[in-house]
């Protein structure tokens, strides 16, 4: 009787990532993405934004289908409460960001996952963005993040594999690190 | 014009090993200092410093350390005595005080212009160091003009900074010997702590080089590491070479009041700005420094010497305050003084064969570098882990100099003459060999 090797799949097609890395370290202009999304006021604190092509790889790329949301405040902001408040976007994109970094580096080191689910909180005072005291900032005072995750690892190789995920994400950056902002009127 | 078949440049432990190398080969060549032997050890290296690693760990081809304190870690007027001991031992025909100031590529080989008149060489090799220009980021705003900045290269001493707060900036070997050096002086730290490695001095009642060396850790060959460009890239141990034998990490740094902030990212507003990833540093830290204790202990148990050590046991994980602060208001906290910390690069301006990547690194493959009869010596992971150490400059020597010879083997017409006529010169211009010659424990090595 021969016992087979059960194959790890997480679903990641980590073979196409790092081609995807050798390609595109001979040919750097095409690493040159341009994330895009589009936002449109509704009503009062209501806007709807989508998303549906960004530029990578040297050429404009179209999604599947247009992804859209909406963002509002909450009641208790006098608002309207017809979809997540901005700052709650953040907050999916760093869960959202940190989880698929997750399932990339675990598929890389052939660990099987079988749950992971985080809880993002960001702490705020809302003095801030209220304009109450202006020593008090109008983001976060700072995010925890908690991630449950059952995988085929031990304690120590799950937390390697989180942490791992925060050394390469994006939102994890944009949220840690200052970044340019430059808003024009057209 | 002088003619040779090889010429190395820069004579510290990497350029006198692979000189000892050729010299067994019978190869003629001349390693080309621009200061005297050991330059870099006594020209650019603060007044406290020692080596990191071990005296017994202090080996080059033909030279085992034999002294009375193996286990000691040497300081720098020790290391460049011992360097300058080598290069007599074993006759390096080094020319000193003479800049190299351009390589260019010439019909089989190279044309060496130096301060002193140019050579033409048939082989090369680059071992000036891995640590010629510190690297100090670039920031978008000038510092105020009151503020003190040094870089490793020029700190010598705490005595030397003005009283008043200080922000050391970067927390690898350099960063961490500074904060405590600098904190203990009366001179309050802030340390700035980026990606770091934590190691303990000792583990299980050994050195943690020891383990390091008998585990095969630092024999890692290049061409055995998954991402060998970030290997090359990992920044030093943290650690100390002392008398104490103490573990300077951030914990102890912690003890003694040093305070932390994360990576610097900005300036602006008279602040620094910095990163908001400390927890995440410390937390991949930690896991790094288990996992070579756990590489230790498997090989202690698979070779059946548990017994000879003290049980295994791990370090309490690096504290991390709940909200570490974001920006370093520099005139609040009275900082009078930055120190740069943040690691080194290689200057080659002088070399102009096109031999550089996009990132201004030397292409090589091992240290054999991506020209005709060229070779690099003396890098981080070059062919070995250890390949930075001076223990590691003998095997990378032996190695490549098999490689040159064979390349000079293949080479039109050999220069015959020009040899007799050097050792001709040779036999009159040396003085007879001293008496320390018993340290050249092994002539064939």
């Amino acid at each position: 009787m021969t016992i087979s090797a059960i194959a790890v799949n997480n679903g990641v097609n980590v073979e196409a990532l790092i081609g995807a890395r050798e390609a595109l370290a001979k040919a750097p202009e095409a690493a040159q993405f341009r994330w895009q999304a589009t936002c449109d006021w509704m009503n009062g604190t209501h806007s709807r934004a989508t998303v549906s092509k960004f530029f990578g790889l040297g050429q404009e790329q179209q999604r599947k289908s247009e992804f859209r949301f909406d963002a509002d405040h909450p009641e208790v902001f006098a608002s309207e409460d017809l979809g997540a408040t901005p700052v709650e976007y953040v907050l999916v994109g760093l869960g959202a960001c940190l989880t698929a970094g997750i399932a990339a580096v675990a598929q890389h080191r052939k660990i099987q996952l079988r749950s992971v689910s985080a809880t993002i909180e960001g702490a705020m005072d809302i003095q801030g963005i209220l304009g109450v005291d202006s020593d008090v900032r109008n983001g976060f005072e700072g995010i925890k993040v908690s991630f449950k995750v059952d995988a085929d690892a031990t304690a120590d190789e799950i937390k390697a594999l989180v942490a791992q995920s925060q050394k390469r994400s994006a939102v994890f950056d944009v949220v840690t690190n200052p970044t340019n902002v430059t808003v024009e009127v057209v | 014009m002088r003619k040779i078949d090889v010429i190395i440049i820069g004579a510290g432990h990497a350029g006198l090993a692979m000189s000892r190398c050729l010299s067994l080969r019978s190869i003629d060549h001349v390693v080309i200092e621009r200061g005297d032997i050991a330059n870099s050890w006594r020209t650019e290296r603060r007044d406290s410093l020692r080596l990191l690693t071990p005296n017994w760990q202090r080996r080059l081809p033909g030279f085992a350390y034999e002294g009375d304190d193996p286990n000691g870690f040497a300081t720098m007027p020790e290391t460049i005595a011992f360097l300058t001991r080598y290069a007599r031992l074993i006759a390096a025909p080094v020319e000193t005080r003479t800049r190299v100031t351009s390589v260019r590529r010439a019909d089989t080989g190279y044309l060496v212009a130096t301060t002193r008149g140019d050579w033409h060489c048939r082989a090369l090799v680059l071992a000036s160091g891995a640590c010629n220009i510190a690297s100090v980021p670039r920031l978008p705003e000038k510092l105020p003009a009151a503020i003190q900045t040094l870089t490793p290269m020029d700190y010598r001493n705490p005595g030397e900074l003005k009283h008043g707060g200080v922000l050391v900036v970067g927390a690898a070997a350099t960063g961490i010997q500074l904060a405590n050096e600098i904190h203990r002086s009366g001179r309050p730290v802030t340390l700035a702590v980026g990606e770091h490695i934590r190691a303990p001095r000792s583990y299980r009642g050994r050195d943690i080089q020891w383990w390091m060396d008998a585990a095969g850790v630092l024999d890692q060959r290049f061409d055995e590491i998954d991402d060998i460009e970030r290997a090359r890239r990992v920044p030093s141990f943290q650690l100390v070479g002392s008398l104490a034998r103490t573990t300077v990490d951030l914990n102890a740094l912690r003890d003694i009041g040093v305070q932390f902030t994360g990576r610097v990212v900005g300036l602006s507003g008279g602040k620094i700005w910095c990163s908001g990833s400390l927890p995440n540093q410390c937390a991949m830290s930690d896991l790094k420094l288990g996992r070579l204790l756990d590489t230790f202990d498997r090989w202690a148990t698979d070779n059946g010497r548990d017994a000879e050590f003290d049980p295994p046991h791990r370090l309490a994980p690096t504290l991390v305050d709940d909200n570490p602060p974001l920006s370093i208001d520099l005139a609040k906290r009275n900082i009078r003084t930055i120190v740069w910390a943040t690691g080194y690069r290689v200057d080659l301006s002088w070399l102009h064969v096109p031999v550089l990547d996009r990132k201004g690194r030397v292409r090589h493959d091992g240290g054999i570098v991506d020209a005709p009869g060229m070779y690099l010596m003396g890098m981080p992971f070059l062919r070995r882990r250890k390949s930075a150490l001076i223990d590691g400059a003998a095997d990378d020597a032996r190695e490549l100099s098999d490689h040159l010879a064979s390349y000079l083997a293949v080479l039109p017409a050999a220069a015959v003459q020009p040899k007799i006529e050097r050792f001709r010169e040779w036999l009159q211009a040396e003085p007879a060999a001293t008496s320390a010659d018993a340290e050249l424990s092994n002539p064939v090595s």
